[in-house]
């Protein structure tokens, strides 16, 4: 089963245990983890499910596309090297993701 | 949504938090409409740390879903149902919000001190403390000759999405009535799958209610070039059936001519569910309406969403102005303000209104609200295929529609949330990057 640990960022750690071919942003959601809004439900819209991936886990994620790398420059909080739209990234069976979550997504 | 199997009936899921005392279940607060903002008050009350039971009741038999993928990823088939479910049952049950599924609301009894009874239509009584109107609104209906015939179908629930996916094996041909948000990304939708669609639109220009003429001849041009026949000042006579009588087969419009179809979509607005609040002797018009703070005319109700029609929430705007705002970002907005209100607090929306609709390769995104503008400038970028029109009133932008063109919508509606301007002159040059050329008011 694939696992996402998010941090917030006051450093509150949430293990969630999600479901493979489910986004990290629909992991976060369905099971109410602060810190991730997703307006627009995941089809890339609204840039509210910003987070910044630990270094060591960004091979795993697919590859950026051109829509998310522009919705990611209005972000609320700055994007670092490390940020991604938590809606494109798509969990594998043995998925295990470390993420923290910006101080806010609007 | 897709949950019967797991499904408990209204009762028995009410009576699990213990609360039933002869035969009615007992609430704190009633959110009636378990739909996108029903569900952004229950979680932002819990947040805020509202301590009484809440109760979410819907009409449907599904449990609270998101919206939007219904006309364009759910159609497609390109999401499962599953995914489209707001929040897990675990949330719930941790939460101590009792969510109520398939129990209609017919009619509310009030005491002086804004508690009151509500009455299903199943008979269950649900007493409660505080009131909240959740209700959103439905499909505006079709007046023509032939509107009921077998495959003339509307696309507002999860329940019309699923009826719309099962028909259309037999479909070469989709009319849809209605060049509006709903009708162009179902008509993409349709069109994507391989159906041969026709758009009949009775007004002058697509999206007319939403976006200005430029983004309209914009979409226009798009669609048309990706195959949608569209035709704008559409008059129609009647559906037409087929020859067994009971199904569609056509539109017939006022030359007569017929274009055939197996398959009519209707999406030509909404109506909001005010009847429960006509009842309750609240103030309607166009919608509930509702103070700054989601309050309605008896200083008790929260209304929120779709069914609310609140003062204009973009900052800068005419005191007296109202309007109603059909959007998945109002629908969490205002719950957020009017969760302040039931903690006895009074706080303003927050952030900057905004819409979006994908039809097929086109990506819609809107900050603000043109209400009252007064100018226009247009940024078109043909070779990157991206276009935005930039909205002014008293040399202030106001909103944005934004076509594939991310970086434009956030340099909007950033500089909108901070009471900045984007001056018309600078940026009337598609090469110029907005989030560079932004200043004070």
């Amino acid at each position: 089963m694939p696992t996402v640990h998010f941090t917030d960022a006051e450093g509150v750690v949430r293990d969630i245990d999600g479901n493979a071919g489910d986004s990290v942003m629909e992991t976060a959601v369905r099971n109410g983890v602060p810190g991730i809004v997703a307006e627009c439900g995941g089809s890339l819209s609204c840039a509210t499910c910003h987070v910044f991936v630990r270094e060591d886990c960004l091979d795993q994620l697919p590859q950026m596309e051109e829509m998310e790398d522009e919705m990611l420059y209005g972000a609320a909080v700055d994007r670092q090297d490390n940020s991604r739209l938590s809606c494109q990234l798509r969990l594998a069976e043995d998925t295990e993701l470390y993420v923290t979550t910006p101080e806010t997504q609007v | 949504m897709g949950a019967t199997t797991t499904s408990t009936t209204a009762a028995r899921s009410a009576a699990a938090d213990g609360t039933v005392a002869d035969g009615s279940v007992r609430t704190g607060l009633l959110i009636i409409g378990a739909s996108q903002s029903g569900v952004q008050l229950a979680v932002s009350l819990r947040a805020l740390g509202f301590d009484e039971h809440i109760t979410l009741l819907g009409e449907e038999d599904h449990r609270p879903y998101q919206r939007p993928a219904l006309s364009k990823e759910f159609l497609q088939g390109t999401v499962e149902s599953e995914s489209l479910i707001f929040r897990s049952n675990g949330y719930w049950e941790e939460h101590n919000v009792a969510l109520v599924k398939g129990e209609r609301i017919v009619r509310i009894d009030r005491a002086a001190d804004g508690s009151g009874v509500a009455h299903a239509a199943s008979g269950t009584r649900y007493p409660f403390q505080r009131l909240a109107l959740t209700v959103g609104a439905r499909a505006r209906k079709l007046e023509l000759p032939g509107a009921e015939l077998d495959g003339v179908v509307y696309l507002r629930n999860a329940d019309d999405a699923l009826e719309l996916k099962a028909r259309l094996d037999g479909v070469r041909e989709a009319v849809v009535i209605g060049g509006g948000f709903i009708g162009l990304e179902a008509a993409s939708s349709l069109h994507t799958m391989g159906k041969s669609v026709t758009v009949l639109e009775y007004g002058p220009r697509l999206i007319g209610r939403a976006v200005g003429e430029e983004t309209s001849d914009y979409f226009l041009a798009a669609h048309r070039g990706r195959g949608l026949d569209i035709r704008l000042n559409a008059r129609m006579n009647r559906l037409v059936p087929a020859d067994d009588g009971g199904r569609v087969a056509g539109v017939e419009l006022s030359d007569g001519t017929v274009v055939p179809a197996q398959l009519v979509l209707v999406g030509i607005g909404v109506v909001p569910n005010t009847e429960l609040a006509e009842q309750l002797g609240l103030e309607v018009d166009n919608g509930i309406v509702v103070d700054r703070h989601a309050l309605a005319s008896d200083g008790t109700t929260v209304a929120v969403g779709d069914v609310a029609n609140l003062p204009n929430p973009l900052p800068g705007a005419p005191a007296d102005e109202r309007i109603r705002l059909e959007s998945v970002n109002n629908a969490i907005e205002h719950a957020k303000v009017a969760a302040y209100s039931l903690m006895g607090r009074r706080e303003d929306y927050a952030g900057i209104p905004w819409f979006w609709s994908n039809q097929a390769d086109l990506k819609l995104q809107i900050a603000g609200l043109t209400l009252g503008y007064d100018s226009t400038v247009v940024r078109r970028d043909e070779e990157r295929g991206k276009f935005s029109v930039l909205y002014y009133r008293n040399g202030q932008i106001i909103a944005a529609d934004c076509v594939n063109a991310p970086l434009d919508f956030m340099a909007v509606k950033n500089a909108l949330a901070k009471g900045r301007n984007i001056p018309a002159d600078a940026a009337a040059d598609p090469a110029v990057v907005l989030k560079t050329i932004v200043t004070d008011r």
